[in-house]
């Protein structure tokens, strides 16, 4: 299965979703013009609540990920862009790699480091203190 | 916007003697939504349910569904015939078979949907020809629920829906109101205490406390809403009085502060940081843990 959100984490289902969605046209799971599966069957599948698959839907159409179709179902754009996206986030990932493997040898646990790229893209980069 | 609300409870009270079973709760729930009411054993739900159906009059406050007052019977005769009901016990006359009580129950609904019927049926592999008491638990909960589905009702009412279940069976409850309320446009309210499958289906929660909404809104705002900031400190934390609003909880243990956030972390740390911790930490809140730090645990 190609989507599969936890509802136990903290996060908005309805991001998850997106996230996952957005992540299948970026490895090319889902190319512009594939269709998504529907509202309902989502919901059913998943098991989880249809408004928030219409919530994840609006606003990936919102982002010009996906193009609803009246009546017709929802469908990955040409601009999704896959390719560039998909090439800057290819790009991207061996930084963050590297990031991890730094913090990691600092004896960091996984958690730790979730905690601080959450931090720190909370903006709290302005406390002054350094960790121990 | 009357209309927008299913339910609208205001100020509720209900009292049996000298137990103030409800004190106070307020609660919406708008048309389409998947609505769980989750909360302790005996912190009020199924009382408040008995409202909603006229099984149970108000001490005090007003219930409204679908803008009718649940407390007057011509009204409340109205109510139960837009509404699918199943009670935790899943109250069937045991006698009959699972065919015979579908038969019995279908010609009192003018809206029955033999479509749903023969479905649900299929889905929830009910043995047409069993008598209801020898059904298993899961099994009889399905039926109950067909029997609830099957009405053409516009509002659903589940009091504990999964309780007792299996996870395998549980989850094909969950499915089935899933895609019932994709379907149909059918509101559904729900109470649990189980708070993986609230999380897992609503979009709207209350947590219910003691007989009051301790907390209430739409699931995906709580979950961005609420966040824990640990402040770690290179002595002791410092008793902290935080003026922000949004503060639902400060805890102090050796050279850490921990704040629940309900309102985002933003609007705490500037005084989170002029306390000057060594470190700050923002995590995301489970709805389990919203759960317990909004409810009292002592008893």
């Amino acid at each position: 299965m190609l989507f599969r959100p936890n509802p136990s984490l903290g996060v908005p289902i309805y991001l998850q979703l997106m996230e996952q969605v957005k992540h299948a046209v970026e490895t090319g799971a889902l190319r512009a013009g594939d269709q998504l599966p529907g509202i309902r069957p989502l919901a059913e599948e998943l098991v989880i609540n249809p408004n928030t698959v219409a919530k994840a839907y609006r606003e990936l159409e919102h982002e010009g990920v996906i193009e609803l179709r009246h009546g017709a179902g929802a469908f990955v754009t040409a601009q999704a862009g896959g390719r560039k996206l998909a090439d800057r986030v290819r790009a991207a990932q061996p930084l963050v790699a590297a990031a991890i493997e730094r913090l990691r040898a600092r004896g960091l646990t996984d958690e730790e480091i979730r905690r601080l790229f959450e931090a720190e893209l909370a903006g709290l980069t302005r406390t002054g203190g350094q960790r121990g | 916007m009357a209309d927008r609300l299913v339910v609208d409870i205001a100020g509720l009270h209900k009292r049996y003697g000298p137990v103030e079973a409800v004190r106070g709760l307020d609660l919406q729930v708008p048309r389409g939504s998947i609505y769980g009411f989750l909360g302790r054993n005996g912190a009020g739900k199924t009382t408040t349910i008995k409202v909603l159906l006229g099984m149970a009059r108000p001490s005090d406050g007003a219930a409204r569904v679908f803008g009718l007052p649940a407390d007057a019977p011509a009204a409340s005769v109205e109510i139960r015939r837009r509404t699918g009901f199943v009670s935790e016990d899943k109250e069937l006359y045991d006698f009959m078979s699972v065919e015979e009580i579908v038969r019995f129950t279908a010609p009192f609904f003018p809206k029955w949907r033999r479509d749903l019927e023969e479905r649900y049926m299929r889905v929830f592999e009910l043995p047409a020809g069993m008598k209801v008491k020898a059904l298993s638990r899961g099994t009889r909960t399905k039926l109950a629920l067909l029997l609830a589905l099957c009405r053409g009702a516009e509002l659903l009412v589940l009091d504990e829906p999964t309780s007792g279940l299996d996870p395998a069976v549980a989850e094909q409850v969950l499915q089935a109101l899933v895609g019932h309320v994709a379907r149909d446009e059918t509101t559904i309210f729900f109470s649990s205490h189980q708070i993986a499958e609230v999380e897992q289906i609503a979009d709207r929660i209350a947590i219910v406390d003691r007989g009051r909404a301790v907390l209430a809104g739409a699931l995906d705002e709580l979950r961005e809403n609420f966040r824990r900031v640990q402040l770690v400190f290179d002595r002791d934390a410092p008793q902290a009085v935080f003026r922000a609003a949004g503060v639902a909880r400060v805890r102090r243990q050796g050279r850490v502060l921990t704040v629940i956030a309900s309102g985002g972390a933003e609007p705490i740390l500037d005084e989170a940081r002029a306390l000057g911790p060594v470190s700050v930490d923002v995590a995301p809140v489970t709805l389990k843990e919203i759960f317990l730090e909004t409810v009292a645990t002592e008893d």
